[in-house]
């Protein structure tokens, strides 16, 4: 089976983000850029549905600038065979992004949609469950195990109070919870090859996709801050300034 | 204009979280609407009917909505027929896995975890792990929400008398089944509405010293928690988790022991109303956000807190 995989490139996890003066957003000039960690272990996990002879092909796609081809050939080191990337300089909102995604499934035919439970910019956690209902498919979100057998795939998700197991039928959505498994580095060969390997460009207007933003971003400002407290030296004096100041316990 | 509010429950209960979600609901205008899609859960019904600020109550019960998958609350909730300016539900692994599917099927761009409501189309939520917080306006003509629960106070249980009226439950897709849980056992309170959490990060060394916050968080009737690098450690289960990838708390006092403080961690705790911090290092970032920080070994400082308790 044919498994997509929708990677999205985003600040580093590592760059503490900052917010503009004029509160527009979040600085990204001169700002290092990876794959979102959690589109990372969507890619590993089909490379390695792949490596187990259930998939037979891992095609990445991501939406963006010309810079999401660094991001797509990572995929590639990664294990993924092709990629696609849809090209545009807008900001598109989850549900544009799912629109465009459900064109790429009818052109591609995959089994499987692979994505991360949420990028770690927007944190909106909407694009996997929104592309499911967009083409009538099943969902398994936050998955930190998958099987495949028999054209299912039974897929074990990190709810709020431990863990659920649901089988779906394929083909099916499955976002990625962080201990699905660990990515693996791209090796120098890999990197070498992933250069070979075919990344086809799709201009976002050739889909027909109504894209448009429904959403306007009014500010962006800092959350507040906390006051800094002070430190104790024993715990006896803790639990009397938590008694008898912050009358917490 | 009239909101929907999609209740999270058990089938016996109603989830803390749904309280919150009709506090943020009564900051809209309009009416306020539960709908309670389940199986066998007259009793939720009866509950959400009783919950200051509810104005009427809407029982969707079916066999195939006892395990509450997407697919099929989906489906229960196109199946109702009001006209509903907005739709709300808790940003729990419940609303967030559900509550997209509705949206795009409305054809509208959801507002996620939303920690404030500035009108009836603008409202504030996190993004960047909190470390930048939005301003939103939608410009749909529905609004698509959920509602971080922390954020929001719940409004009184008791008192209420709306009407409850049986509607439309949808129909079973059979795109998804529900196999099976392993739900954490634990006579401690929720994590995420829990009124005081103690946690612990890489500093506790193993799961077996885990033993020593249970024995403090049951002096406190507190919940446990910890830091992603202890779940990622194997020490706790996942849903132990506090932080950006894992639950966001707000409890009166968040205890946090052997945590340096991850950014991606304080993202899930530094709204918490009394922050105290016990870690031997006193470099380490957790002091920043802490209102009392005890820099002292951890295996010392935590068997002298639970006797001084």
């Amino acid at each position: 089976m044919k498994i997509l995989v929708a990677i999205k490139r985003v600040i580093d996890a590592n760059v503490k983000v900052r917010v503009k003066p004029d509160n527009s957003g979040v600085e990204t000039a001169n700002v290092k850029m990876s794959m979102n960690p959690f589109c990372e272990i969507a890619v590993e996990e089909a490379v390695r549905l792949k490596e187990k002879g259930i998939a037979s092909e891992v095609v990445a796609v991501s939406i963006g600038n010309q810079q999401c081809q660094e991001t797509l050939r990572t995929a590639l080191a990664l294990g993924a065979d092709k990629a696609i990337l849809v090209k545009t300089d807008d900001q598109l909102e989850p549900l544009a992004v799912s629109k465009v995604l459900k064109k790429v499934v009818e052109q591609e035919g995959p089994e499987m949609v692979l994505l991360g439970k949420q990028s770690i910019d927007g944190d909106n956690n909407q694009t996997g469950q929104m592309l499911g209902a967009l083409l009538g498919w099943g969902q398994g979100t936050f998955a930190s195990e998958v099987e495949v057998e028999d054209g299912k795939t039974k897929v074990t998700r990190e709810i709020d109070g431990g863990l659920q197991t649901i089988e779906l039928k394929l083909p099916a959505v499955v976002t990625t919870d962080l201990r699905l498994n660990e990515p693996r580095f791209a090796s120098l060969p890999n990197i070498m090859k992933a250069k070979r390997k075919p990344l086809d460009e799709i201009a976002l207007a050739d889909l027909g996709v109504d894209t448009a933003n429904r959403t306007e971003t009014l500010s962006v400002e800092n959350p507040p801050e906390r006051s800094e407290g002070i430190k104790v030296e024993t715990v006896a004096e803790l639990v009397d300034k938590l008694k008898n100041e912050a009358k917490v316990i | 204009m009239t909101t929907l509010v999609i209740a999270e429950h058990n089938n016996s209960e109603l989830q803390a979280s749904t309280y919150n979600t009709i506090a943020a609901a009564k900051q809209l205008s309009g009416e306020t609407v539960v709908l309670v899609a389940g199986h066998d859960c007259q009793s939720v019904a009866d509950q959400a009917s009783k919950a200051e600020g509810v104005d009427k109550v809407l029982l969707a019960q079916a066999e195939f909505l006892e395990h509450l998958l997407a697919e099929d609350v989906e489906k229960a909730v196109m199946a109702q027929e009001g006209d509903y300016s907005h739709i709300l539900a808790p940003a729990s692994t419940f609303g967030k896995n559900m509550m997209p599917r509705i949206a795009a099927l409305l054809d509208v761009q959801q507002i996620s975890d939303i920690i404030a409501v500035d009108s009836d189309d603008t409202f504030k939520r996190p993004v960047y792990a909190g470390n930048a917080i939005a301003t939103v306006k939608s410009n749909d003509s529905k609004k698509v929400v959920t509602v971080r629960a922390t954020a929001f106070d719940a409004l009184a249980t008791e008192g209420g008398s709306a009407s409850i009226e049986n509607v439309d439950s949808g129909s079973h897709t059979e795109l998804s089944n529900y196999v099976g849980e392993e739900l954490t056992e634990s006579e401690r309170p929720d994590l995420g509405t829990a009124n005081v959490v103690v946690s612990g990060g890489r500093g506790m060394g193993n799961g077996e010293n885990f033993e020593m916050l249970e024995t403090l968080a049951d002096k406190l009737g507190a919940a446990v928690g910890a830091s992603r690098a202890a779940v990622d450690a194997g020490f706790v289960p996942n849903d132990y988790q506090v932080g950006q990838t894992g639950k966001i708390v707000a409890p009166e006092l968040y205890i946090a022991v052997g945590i340096s403080g991850a950014i991606q961690h304080l993202a899930g705790m530094k709204d918490s109303k009394v922050i105290v911090a016990i870690n031997k290092d006193e470099e380490a970032p957790i002091f920043q956000v802490a209102d009392y920080g005890l820099v002292e070994d951890l295996f010392k400082a935590v068997p002298e807190l639970i006797d001084a308790l």
